[in-house]
């Protein structure tokens, strides 16, 4: 079977910084695999790689099957942004947002047509905002933010969901919604790949787990990747005695 | 007198019609750029381009090439050397824009003064709403329709790079080039404007009417109606005020503008100080009881 993502030996230096040495994964269609690293061990590089935002130095990048830049046309590559990025006084409701993943199906002036409507609302349904879909984004609360921006890729139909952070600064409850949602999107089919600082929604969310400090340290089930030694690689000694890494 | 006379008498001169089509064209192409403008945080830049097309367009008369030729390669000029001197020096975007267009805006100034036919080069700089011939406003109208017809069919593209252009990269289209093509537009639109208000005051059409509608809505969508509308309408009262008390025309229109903003930032229902400031004190009043 074709990996959906897969990277091989991907170097990508910044200027004189090295962010990646020689980074090399694949992940299998339907998996949800955890990224997990510290600031700077390079989550956002191989997310901007796969992506094709960073041009890596050496190494290939196949997103399902296809050279980065034909996966990006066929719309299989879906992104979720950390919150930071995004600018939440923006004038755009809910369902708006969500429709901007159509615009690759649509003509040259993106004006939706039925089936794009009816992809926004099912996608909209599925992460349970329709009632709020005609909010301004920025009214809707941390957990609701980060399900918009899911429900833009299910619109899109992305066979490959990049989310970077999507844990950060949110409540347990919305944790526990996201995570479940996440496996239903890989149990459909989709492959998930999620940078993570909080190792212990691991277990429960992700099928595999990858540590990396510029390199793959390791790419294992959780329970492997959660053993104290593992972490220590990737973290230093201090994790063994706080029990998470924040 | 009337008010339908007071209306009806400065059109009875074809400067005056003439003004009020030009003021109007310009009002509302760039109020329709500056609806992206202000949400990318370009106003800066826009106030960038605005005046470094100035070298641009005297150098286009010098060669007799039309004035947009010389205000769009200008326009790029600048936005590329702002780039260069902020990715290869230790100097900040803010001042690296402000090195640029104010040495840009320099060397347009010192050619209008070497310029023969100074009288005609001069009223760029401070528009001359007034002194737009028949060919003047066959200009601005064709720049004007290109640039509205092009925002406005694009529109849904443009939004999504001011919102978020990874997803954009992400789903196969060009941030690149749509970021070029807006730049390319403002340029274009700076042309525009010129005319009617000056290369100086260009930049308040390009930021006020967007930032006015931001504050009145949270729909990008309404935010494209209401900018074009209030800015023609200031427009318009800026014209006729200037007609009636002999001041510069198109001072009074931007002057016109920024009132306009004035009073929706004060007053716009959800996002105006006034309105917020007594939302909050109702959400406060059931904690603490007024005195009797």
């Amino acid at each position: 079977m074709t990996a959906a993502i897969s990277v091989q030996d991907v170097t990508v230096h910044y200027g004189e910084v090295l962010a990646l040495d020689r980074a090399t994964l694949d992940v299998a269609p339907g998996r949800v695999c955890a990224l997990i690293g510290m600031n700077g061990s390079g989550k956002s590089t191989l997310f901007k790689t796969i992506m094709g935002l960073v041009r890596p130095d050496s190494g290939t990048v196949r997103v399902t099957g296809q050279s980065p830049a034909q996966a990006r046309r066929s719309g299989a590559v879906g992104y979720v942004p950390q919150s930071e990025d995004v600018d939440w006084s923006f004038p755009l409701s809910v369902r708006d947002v969500v429709m901007t993943g159509r615009y690759g199906h649509m003509g040259f002036t993106r004006r939706p047509r039925a089936a794009d409507h009816d992809a926004v609302e099912h996608a909209l349904t599925r992460v349970e905002l329709t009632d709020l879909a005609s909010r301004q984004i920025g009214q809707l609360s941390g957990g609701q933010r980060k399900r918009a921006f899911v429900a833009r890729g299910i619109a899109q139909g992305a066979r490959i969901l990049l989310l970077d952070e999507p844990f950060a600064g949110v409540d347990k409850r919305t944790e526990a919604t996201m995570t479940r949602l996440l496996r239903e999107l890989a149990d459909d089919g989709a492959t998930v790949l999620v940078s993570t600082h909080d190792l212990h929604t691991l277990p429960a969310l992700a099928d595999e787990a990858i540590l990396l400090m510029r390199r793959v340290l390791l790419h294992a089930s959780p329970a492997e990747v959660l053993q104290p030694e593992a972490l220590a690689l990737a973290f230093g000694l201090d994790v063994l005695n706080r029990g998470d890494a924040a | 007198m009337n008010l339908l006379d007071l209306l009806l008498e400065p059109l009875t001169y074809d400067f005056m019609v003439r003004a009020l089509a030009t003021v109007l064209v310009a009002a509302i192409v760039c109020a329709v750029l500056s609806c992206w403008l202000v949400l990318i945080g370009w106003s800066l830049m826009g106030d960038a381009v605005s005046h470094a097309v100035l070298p641009g367009v005297v150098l286009a008369y010098i060669v007799g090439a039309p004035f947009a030729l010389g205000a769009v390669v200008f326009g790029f000029l600048a936005v590329a050397l702002i780039g260069a001197v902020r990715d290869t020096s230790r100097i900040k975007e803010d001042a690296a824009i402000g090195i640029v267009f104010t040495t840009l805006f320099a060397l347009g100034l010192v050619l209008i003064s070497v310029t023969p036919s100074q009288t005609d080069l001069s009223h760029i700089i401070f528009g001359n709403l007034l002194g737009v011939s028949w060919t003047d406003l066959v200009q601005v109208m064709v720049l004007g329709a290109v640039t509205f017809t092009i925002l406005v069919a694009k529109r849904r593209d443009f939004t999504l790079f001011a919102f978020d252009p990874t997803h954009a990269h992400a789903i196969g289209l060009n941030p690149r080039v749509l970021g070029a093509a807006l730049l390319g537009l403002l340029a274009l639109t700076s042309v525009v404007a010129l005319q009617a208000v000056g290369v100086i005051l260009v930049v308040a059409m390009l930021i006020i009417p967007g930032a006015t509608a931001h504050l009145l809505t949270d729909r990008f969508g309404r935010m494209l109606v209401i900018a074009p509308t209030l800015s023609a309408v200031c427009a318009v009262v800026g014209l006729y005020l200037s007609y009636y008390l002999d001041a510069a025309s198109g001072a009074m229109v931007v002057l016109a503008q920024g009132a306009a903003f004035v009073v929706v930032y004060l007053f716009s229902p959800r996002h105006g100080l006034v309105g917020t400031r007594v939302m909050a004190r109702r959400r406060r009043r059931p904690l603490t009881p007024a005195a009797p």
